[in-house]
């Protein structure tokens, strides 16, 4: 069984389609990059299966459970999927350890104490526990997104989606936000990105999906894509993208 | 020093002698041209009276607590009910539907009617129903009207600085499971009410002049003191008394208000 499957879904925004028809599945503990051009549907694709955005049309399986039936409540499907954006939105107003903290501390039910020490042991996992006491905009745009990252995985999810986590960044500061993923992707987390790093999606992909016009047009291997790309656009799009 | 500095300071100075002799010319101006004036004796003999103004200041400090009394219970209250009324105007749910519809109304209603006219409606039209005491008291109605109209402002203001967070911030925070109600709650309501802080100041501001409307209805504040005292003398000074009062107040609160507003500004940045 896959451990997140899509079949078919379409996303409208009134007449414009922004995924159109999209087929996709996901094996548990692997990295899935989305590639393609802004506007190709990655990031509403993650949001859909976020339940961020409710979907046209077709079904989302997590673990085999359609998790697109339309007035279900999200709030159960959200607390196994978590997600990164690309412009962090940490809470201003809460430091570090907070932001982590609050989500598991309304819905999770673990002791206080118990819980304190398991987001600071995160913190101290992902070399922030010096940070864990600042407010946001106390960090570097680094140590943020690799903040927003702690606080999805706070709530100890199933599945982790990836919105462009580094296009909002200075060049210098991406490197620390990937080593955290190739870390989570050591772990085993299942993870979904949508990304223009195609170095890092060369080399740390199991499985790429090259979107055009809301459509998957080609998916396969690193290699595949990046070395033997079948399709005409998919050439097109690396060949400007690598450059 | 630098070319730049030295410019700078060039600049500076030129600005402050300009600055000054301005200043200078205009308080002279007012002070020559004034008294010329052909009314400016009796106009300073019943405004500017000091003999009546140290006679009635005390008293009229004293009356000022009324006003104090009526903005501490007031101004809770208005902070309370208006972020009521703004949760309410933006609920979802079919079911509160009702709520939505009374929101709007209140808001539409008592922004739309004058103070005044709100404090005469409620003050005069409440206790005519035959109430016992206390209940007849213009204190509590004349309080209910200010409270009524000033939440009406206050929750729009609160519902503008829920608009001003970000939609991002939403997402991320259902993002990680939280319900409508604690994203609300948790991150949306407290970034609301830190961003509309200098606004709702400048809403206290205007309760602590507005709270002398209630005079019309009865309770002796001290604009009402100022006039009884106005008749008793029959000069003008205890008015400019209760105004220094109400300046000695407003002017400091003011200055706060525009400090976090600049504050603001600059952290936005």
């Amino acid at each position: 069984m896959q451990k997140l499957e899509l079949h078919n879904v379409i996303k409208r925004f009134g007449n414009n389609t922004v995924c159109n028809g999209i087929n996709l599945n996901v094996e548990q503990g692997q990295m899935v990059c989305l590639i393609g051009a802004s506007g190709a549907g990655k990031s509403t694709l993650l949001r859909c299966i976020n339940l961020l955005e409710p979907i046209e049309d077709g079904e989302i399986f997590l673990d085999g459970k359609d998790i697109s039936i339309p007035g279900l409540n999200p709030q159960s499907v959200r607390s196994k999927i978590g997600m990164v954006f690309q412009s962090f939105n940490l809470f201003p107003h809460m430091t570090a350890f907070e932001n982590a903290i609050l989500a598991p501390k309304r819905t999770s039910g673990i002791s206080k104490s118990q819980l304190n020490f398991e987001i600071e042991m995160l913190f101290e996992r992902f070399d922030l526990a010096e940070r864990m006491h600042n407010y946001p905009d106390q960090l570097s745009g680094g140590q943020q997104q690799r903040v927003a990252i702690v606080r999805a995985l706070a709530m100890k999810p199933e599945v982790m989606l990836f919105d462009e986590i580094t296009s909002a960044l200075d060049p210098q500061l991406v490197g620390e936000v990937l080593d955290v993923l190739l870390q989570l992707k050591n772990q085993g987390m299942t993870m979904v990105l949508a990304t223009h790093e195609m170095q890092f999606a060369q080399q740390a992909a199991d499985k790429i999906c090259f979107l055009k016009d809301g459509k998957i047009v080609e998916e396969g291997s690193a290699t595949e894509i990046f070395n033997r790309p079948k399709k005409a656009a998919t050439k097109a799009f690396l060949t400007r993208a690598l450059k | 020093m630098t070319r730049r500095e030295h410019y700078e300071q060039q600049q500076r100075r030129k600005s402050l002698i300009i600055a000054a002799i301005s200043t200078i010319f205009v308080v002279v101006a007012v002070i020559i041209f004034v008294p010329m004036t052909p009314g400016w004796e009796k106009v300073q003999k019943s405004f500017f009276n000091a003999t009546v103004l140290a006679k009635t200041f005390p008293k009229l400090l004293d009356a000022f607590k009324v006003n104090i009394m009526i903005f501490a219970w007031s101004a809770p209250a208005i902070a309370v009910l208006g972020l009521m009324i703004a949760l309410a105007r933006d609920a979802k749910a079919p079911a509160l539907f009702p709520l939505r519809i009374f929101g709007a109304a209140f808001t539409d209603i008592f922004r739309g009617v004058p103070v005044i006219l709100t404090v005469y409606l409620i003050g005069f039209g409440i206790p005519g129903l035959g109430l016992p005491r206390p209940w007849n008291s213009p204190f509590i109605w004349g309080s209910l009207a200010l409270i009524l109209t000033y939440s009406a402002y206050v929750a729009e203001i609160f519902r503008a600085g829920i608009d001003s967070v970000h939609p991002s911030q939403r997402s991320a925070a259902l993002s990680l499971g939280l319900s409508e109600r604690q994203v609300m709650r948790d991150v949306i309501l407290p970034q609301a009410v830190r961003n509309v802080v200098p606004s709702q100041m400048n809403m206290l501001i205007a309760l602590q002049k507005d709270v002398s409307l209630l005079s019309f209805i009865g309770p002796v504040e001290i604009f009402r003191q100022a006039g009884v005292y106005k008749s008793l003398f029959a000069n003008f000074t205890p008015y400019v008394g209760a105004a220094i009062i109400f300046l000695i107040v407003t002017i400091p609160a003011t200055r706060y208000a525009d400090y976090l507003m600049a504050r603001q500004m600059r952290e936005r940045r």
